[in-house]
């Protein structure tokens, strides 16, 4: 008996050791993406929202890239940066993928990037949104084709003061770096156009009863601005109601505040909601309305901005490989290529990079109104074309630190 | 079938798996080397609590602190400071140890849930502080880059087997060192403590000092493995820190079987892989994972090697009484 478990012991170690995935790709194999989400955890819809639109690209194509057939593998990051960095080795080492995307969390971004750049592997960030892994910290190897933090903030801070007059605004955002860069950005237009924040709040990230935060309001303001994520997006406009703000001040937003991914679980408590994003579902184009209903007739609802990204991404990868002839394992000529798509017609508009590598593409103006039943973010202003350094110059912008809990500082607290 | 264990079966077997986890590595798959040198890494944690566990007898939901302090000290020195390994290795433990002496003046007062609940509270302390202390710990946002030490040797650490081969090391010397320790009259009288608090009490023994110097051993240990840790990932956030961090190695050490060493190092292999390559297949994961805690709990209340050990045990008296 004794014996035997050890010889059973021994040969499932040898066949682990053996479990050694096919290697040497030939011209004509597969082009493998490999694609990191978090399927499991607090954030596993935001999850499905982004694999469901790279699959829908991909099924729309024929699963075909430049005349090669694609095979996506999903690996579940779980949210965390040290799982996503395990699940990076496997797709990169094991699963020899060509290409990779994907990722939710800012922190996730920072700590794949040095190790994307060591593997020398393309990765198309479509939502990682960190403001420096564009500006201050930039990564050979990480293409970003979705957003900064502060790219839709800066235009909005201005417009705020410009055309809806309101002059002192109390952010309210969620403490960790995704906030602090969105409401900077937000800030620094803000009150570079007269405005004045007078008062900052920031409860922690996963927040659940908002009421210490409501009390503490300035009723002197004009109007509040939240940045709220997730589950925070889907309680914050009720409590904001029941709090009695909503009739008093005015409730502007970050534009996941008002994401499509949270807009069918909230009810009229959201309506009048403004937040700035690249991406609106109600955005009235062919390209977008076709893709909207095929979404829905897909996988049942409204894309959020997080399929949308990844659905272009899709569209992206494959443009950069057409380009080069499909001859994705020249990997500089596919990063190359990479840096230089242009989509003139993405669901979310014109989009290409700036050159640091972050997109150059629309920013919406949007408002949360109620049509035939459903809640919907009405596009009412479109900047054409914003960079993430809006009207800055670029030198001068990288000369400021990145935004955070303190910076820009509140001067009229 | 009533055939004896020969003697010695349980140390050969443990001889063997020593062995192949020395021979074999070179030859696995780029991934599965790096889930190992994971699993030796998170070994080495769940030793350094199975003293907390398995030998004091106390129940800590604080030890990823420790882990934290360690990679921290790395994360900080190693890309601010340009600071070798040694400078980093010897700050990580020496700081992680120091951070278990205070606490410990705080957390030892108490015993069962209180102690449970404490180093609770003193672990979020530290996931605060690096999630806070933002121009120490660049926060939320981690500390990215780096870089794989340099020990001055021929061969450079940036590669996945040389790496392993130096976690391995890491991990054979902290169970060398924790076994010294065990085995020693103070490890001893650990047990005893664990056993009956009072009565050793009136033996004449300074109960609360060993406590002390035990919390203290763990502390160091596990800053030891937050040192490989922060080395291997490149990486170091306040995610890992987080409480969900105690409470799996809380569970290695169970699953494993406490008080035995070689169990924790067992439960960190086995959650490592199961956590890791079974999210591959499907993302039904957590549910297997919930599957065999229940199963180890129903089944195996002291862990596997402890369950192992009571097998072997039986087997032996059926055979005498058979003879």
């Amino acid at each position: 008996m004794g014996r035997k478990m050890i010889v059973s012991v021994l040969a499932a170690l040898v066949l682990v050791a053996m479990w050694e995935p096919g290697q040497a790709w030939a011209q004509k194999e597969p082009i493998k993406i490999g694609f990191l989400a978090p399927m499991t955890g607090g954030a596993a819809q935001v999850g499905k929202d982004m694999v469901n639109g790279i699959s829908m690209w991909l099924e729309e194509n024929g699963n075909q890239i430049a005349g090669r057939k694609v095979e996506l593998i999903v690996e579940d990051t779980q949210g965390q940066p040290n799982i996503a960095l395990t699940k990076l080795r496997k797709l990169v080492e094991s699963d020899k993928v060509h290409v990779l995307s994907g990722g939710l969390f800012a922190h996730v971004g920072y700590a794949l990037a040095p190790k994307v750049d060591e593997y020398k592997i393309p990765m198309l960030y479509p939502v990682m949104a960190a403001d420096d892994l564009t500006q201050r910290k930039p990564a050979k190897w990480v293409v970003r084709n979705g957003w900064t933090s502060s790219q839709p903030s800066h235009p909005f801070g201005e417009w705020v003061v410009k055309t809806l007059g309101y002059k002192r605004v109390v952010t309210i955002g969620i403490d960790y770096a995704f906030g602090w860069e969105v409401v900077g950005g937000f800030q620094k237009s803000f009150e570079e156009a007269g405005g004045q924040v007078i008062q900052k709040l920031w409860p922690p990230l996963g927040t659940t009863d908002f009421a210490p935060y409501l009390s503490q309001i300035r009723r002197d303001a004009d109007a509040v601005f939240a940045l709220m994520v997730a589950a925070s997006s889907l309680r914050f406009p009720k409590q904001y109601q029941d709090a009695g703000l909503k009739a008093r001040l005015p409730l502007l937003g970050g534009g996941t505040t008002f994401d499509e991914f949270v807009l069918p679980s909230l009810g009229d408590e959201a309506i009048g909601g403004i937040s700035p994003l690249m991406y609106s579902a109600a955005l009235d184009t062919p390209v977008n309305r076709r893709f909207v209903k095929d979404y829905r007739a897909k996988y049942g609802k409204v894309p959020s901005y997080y399929s949308e990204v990844c659905y272009t991404t899709g569209r992206w990868i494959n443009d950069a490989a057409k380009a080069i002839g499909g001859d994705l394992e020249n990997r500089e000529k596919f990063l190359a290529a990479l840096r230089k798509v242009e989509v003139p017609d993405a669901p979310r508009g014109p989009v290409k990079l700036d050159a640091y590598g972050n997109p150059i593409q629309n920013i919406y103006i949007r408002k949360v109104e109620k049509k035939d039943g459903e809640l919907w973010n009405t596009v009412i202003h479109t900047f054409p074309g914003v960079s993430q350094f809006w009207k800055y110059k670029a030198e001068e912008f990288l000369k400021q630190p990145v935004y955070d809990r303190n910076f820009p500082p509140c001067k009229h607290c | 079938m009533r055939r004896a264990l020969p003697p010695g079966t349980p140390r050969i077997a443990i001889a063997i798996v020593f062995l192949l986890l020395l021979v074999a590595p070179p030859f696995f798959s780029s991934f599965l080397l790096a889930l190992l040198t994971q699993a030796v890494i998170y070994a080495i944690l769940a030793m350094s609590l199975d003293i907390i566990l398995g030998y004091i007898g106390l129940a800590s939901l604080g030890h990823a602190a420790y882990l934290g302090v360690g990679a921290y000290s790395v994360g900080i020195l190693a890309t601010r400071h340009g600071a070798g390994f040694w400078v980093t290795l010897a700050v990580g433990v020496l700081l992680a140890t120091a951070v278990a002496a205070v606490f410990g003046l705080v957390a030892l007062r108490a015993t069962g849930v209180y102690f449970l609940m404490i180093t609770l509270a003193l672990g979020m302390v530290v996931w605060g502080l690096a999630h806070r202390w933002v121009s120490m710990t660049q926060g939320d946002n981690g500390i990215s880059s780096v870089p794989r030490p340099d020990l001055g040797l021929p061969w450079s650490f940036a590669a996945a087997v040389p790496f392993y081969y130096l976690a391995f090391a890491g991990f054979l010397l902290a169970f060398w060192f924790l076994r010294v320790i065990v085995r020693s009259p103070f490890g001893q009288s650990l047990v005893g403590i664990r056993e009956s608090e009072s009565r050793m009490r009136t033996l004449g023994y300074h109960v609360w000092l060993h406590k002390y110097i035990g919390f203290m051993i763990a502390g160091g240990v596990g800053g030891f493995a937050g040192v490989l840790w922060a080395y291997y990932n490149g990486f170091v956030s306040p995610a890992d820190l987080e409480l969900a961090t105690s409470v799996e190695i809380l569970l290695m050490v169970a699953l494993g079987g406490r008080g035995t060493l070689l169990g924790p190092a067992l439960g960190a292999t086995l959650i490592v892989l199961l956590k890791n390559l079974v999210s591959v297949y499907t993302h039904r994961w957590l549910l297997i994972l919930g599957g065999v805690y229940i199963g180890t709990i129903v089944y195996a209340p002291e862990g596997i090697v402890g369950a192992l050990r009571q097998w072997t045990k039986l087997k032996g008296e059926r055979a005498w009484a058979g003879k």
